[in-house]
């Protein structure tokens, strides 16, 4: 019994093996299905298998008319929704050429950077929890909250929030609203200083996250990172100052950078973009002018309730918008903006005629994902949950 | 800075830098809720379970237009319709599939008559899922139970609409 026990050990020492990380493992993010393979506690590569979340997004919205679409975009990344409804509407604007009113781009400009905030702290709690910090969880949860209690003001729903349309947004601010975001702006400044206290000198925080997942400059441009893991590495790249869309160009605000490439590297930077997203809601909140949410032209948008009880041409307008939808001039455009996990794009084809002819959806995470194998290679395998948390990976626009 | 780093090192400064936010939070008042007991308030926008409504007079808004059924980007509503006697046009069949409404707030958007309704409730999980796919029935029972809530949030929120 004894020489048989010795002989199985002689065998497996030393041999490669492999290791199937996920689909369920909570430190997963969703449904990463990640093939390890391993030499010791050392990995040698990893090859992530993705398709668990396929839903065909990009199939379903060639059946759909415009706005029936915008729904889908709330669910791709499903932690940062307004900013893929954003990508969707730059897109069909593009194509119909309609002017999207001053006052719907602040509201749009604010909304994306609340959603950044909502982003960033559900990824700080979540990689803090996969690295071993509880108490950041929570409170990241509990601020977390009150902008899905924003969300629901505006839109009804406190994630998926079909908020944004074609042409501007689907309401008005309520009264009041922007009091209380103000308020919470100030706020959030003290809580994000107490996020640091909780970590940035941590010890176990540094050893856990100090050259662990190190992308250089060159491997980050060649993987295509976008957003955060791109200025972890040191490359001042963001959209909202490269090819600023609404009114990005008016705001006053700083791109942070990276200079080691590292996990630690990329929570400062994250961490210093929700300073930054503040600074940009509170200058949106200074600014907002007054005036209409959304374009004029009823073709593509729908009148007002009040009209379209009235007047009979609104009200051809309201059915005509709701059944056939609005027809998009042929042609085809790209359209990104910078989502709080990098570019989100989306390149748009019409025929003609109220649906899509085809839809591509570049999601930043696919690309983020891809770099997987350089960055834990060589690595243990808990610096592997590590890695899957700085690259803030949500699988609902990777699979799509 | 090597120096301080030190000393930081040694005497556990960053640690205690850090319970010393927990030890703040601890006694701050709590933010959980008491959920079964307490809840949280819902604006006028929300979105939750559906109802039919009916006029003050008791005759059901909906006039079988269809355009929700037309709009709802899950194609979860399913009518049908016909004269009723006395020549008004009716659905006689209304049924919306709860599990696959991804309660977009379409329908809502769309309804000419302010019918259909996403109403303030959302407290309707079931142990069975045949019992989400609701009928007409149903939903005018929704609209009949929340009446009075539904119409104070539609109010509230006309402004805007």
């Amino acid at each position: 019994m004894v020489s048989a026990n010795r002989t199985t050990q002689e065998v497996t020492v030393g041999e490669n093996f492999t290791l199937n990380f996920g689909p369920q493992h909570p430190a997963a993010h969703g449904v990463l299905r990640l093939v390890l393979e391993m030499e010791g506690e050392t990995i040698t590569r990893a090859d992530p298998h993705i398709g668990l979340l396929h839903r065909g997004t990009e199939k379903l919205l060639e059946n759909r008319s415009y706005i029936q679409g915008l729904p889908y975009f709330d669910r791709l990344d499903y932690v940062s929704m307004m900013c893929q409804e954003h990508v969707w509407c730059l897109a069909t604007e593009k194509l119909l050429g309609v002017d999207v009113p001053r006052r719907a781009q602040f509201i749009r400009v604010m909304y994306s950077e609340l959603t950044r905030l909502m982003n960033h702290l559900l990824w700080l709690g979540t990689h803090a929890l996969d690295v071993g910090a509880m108490s950041v969880f929570l409170y990241a949860f509990k601020h977390r909250e009150t902008l899905m209690d924003f969300y629901e003001e505006v839109s009804g729903a406190r994630m998926h929030a079909n908020y944004f349309r074609p042409g501007g947004v689907s309401r008005d601010l309520p009264e009041g609203l922007l009091e209380k975001i103000a308020a919470f702006n100030i706020e959030m400044v003290a809580h994000i200083d107490e996020f640091e206290a909780l970590l940035t000198e941590n010890r176990i925080w540094k050893q856990r996250t100090v050259d662990v997942g190190v992308l250089t400059p060159e491997d980050a441009i060649e993987m295509g990172c976008t957003g955060p893991m791109l200025r972890g590495s040191g490359l001042s790249w963001d959209l909202r100052k490269s090819q600023p869309y609404e009114v990005y160009d008016e705001m006053d605000f700083d791109v942070p950078v990276g200079k080691n490439g590292d996990s630690y590297s990329r929570y400062l930077v994250r961490i210093e973009e929700m300073r930054q997203s503040l600074r940009i809601i509170e200058q949106c909140i200074e600014k907002m002018p007054k005036g209409a949410i959304k374009t004029q032209n009823f073709k593509v948008s729908p009148p007002p309730r009040n009209d379209m009880k009235n007047s009979m041409e609104a009200l051809i307008h309201h059915f005509k918008y709701f059944t056939e939808g609005f027809h998009v001039p042929a042609g085809e455009c790209y359209a990104a903006v910078e989502a709080p996990k990098g570019e989100m794009g989306v390149y748009l084809v019409s025929k003609g005629g109220p649906r899509p002819y085809r839809v591509k959806i570049r999601a930043p995470g696919f690309a983020h994902l891809q770099g997987l194998d350089r960055m834990v290679r060589g690595h243990m395998i808990a610096d592997v949950v590590t890695v899957i948390g700085t690259q803030d990976i949500v699988f609902g626009e990777i699979d799509r | 800075m090597k120096l301080w780093h030190i000393i930081r090192q040694f005497f556990l400064l960053d640690m205690i830098q850090g319970f010393s936010v927990t030890l703040k939070n601890l006694f701050k008042p709590k933010f959980t809720m008491n959920y079964p007991l307490e809840k949280t308030l819902t604006s006028p926008r929300f979105r939750g379970e559906h109802a039919l409504r009916r006029y003050p007079n008791g005759e059901e808004r909906c006039i079988a237009c269809k355009l929700c059924e037309a709009v709802c980007p899950a194609q979860a509503i399913t009518i049908e319709a016909e004269a009723r006697e006395d020549g008004s046009r009716r659905t006689t069949r209304y049924d919306i599939d709860m599990v696959k409404c991804i309660y977009c707030g379409l329908c809502e958007e769309a309804c000419p008559v302010d019918a259909i309704v996403e109403g303030p409730n959302f407290e309707f999980a079931t142990d069975d899922r045949s019992k989400l796919i609701y009928d007409k029935d149903k939903l005018l029972q929704n609209g009949e139970d929340f009446e009075i809530r539904i119409a104070e949030r539609l109010q509230k929120d006309a402004p805007y609409r």
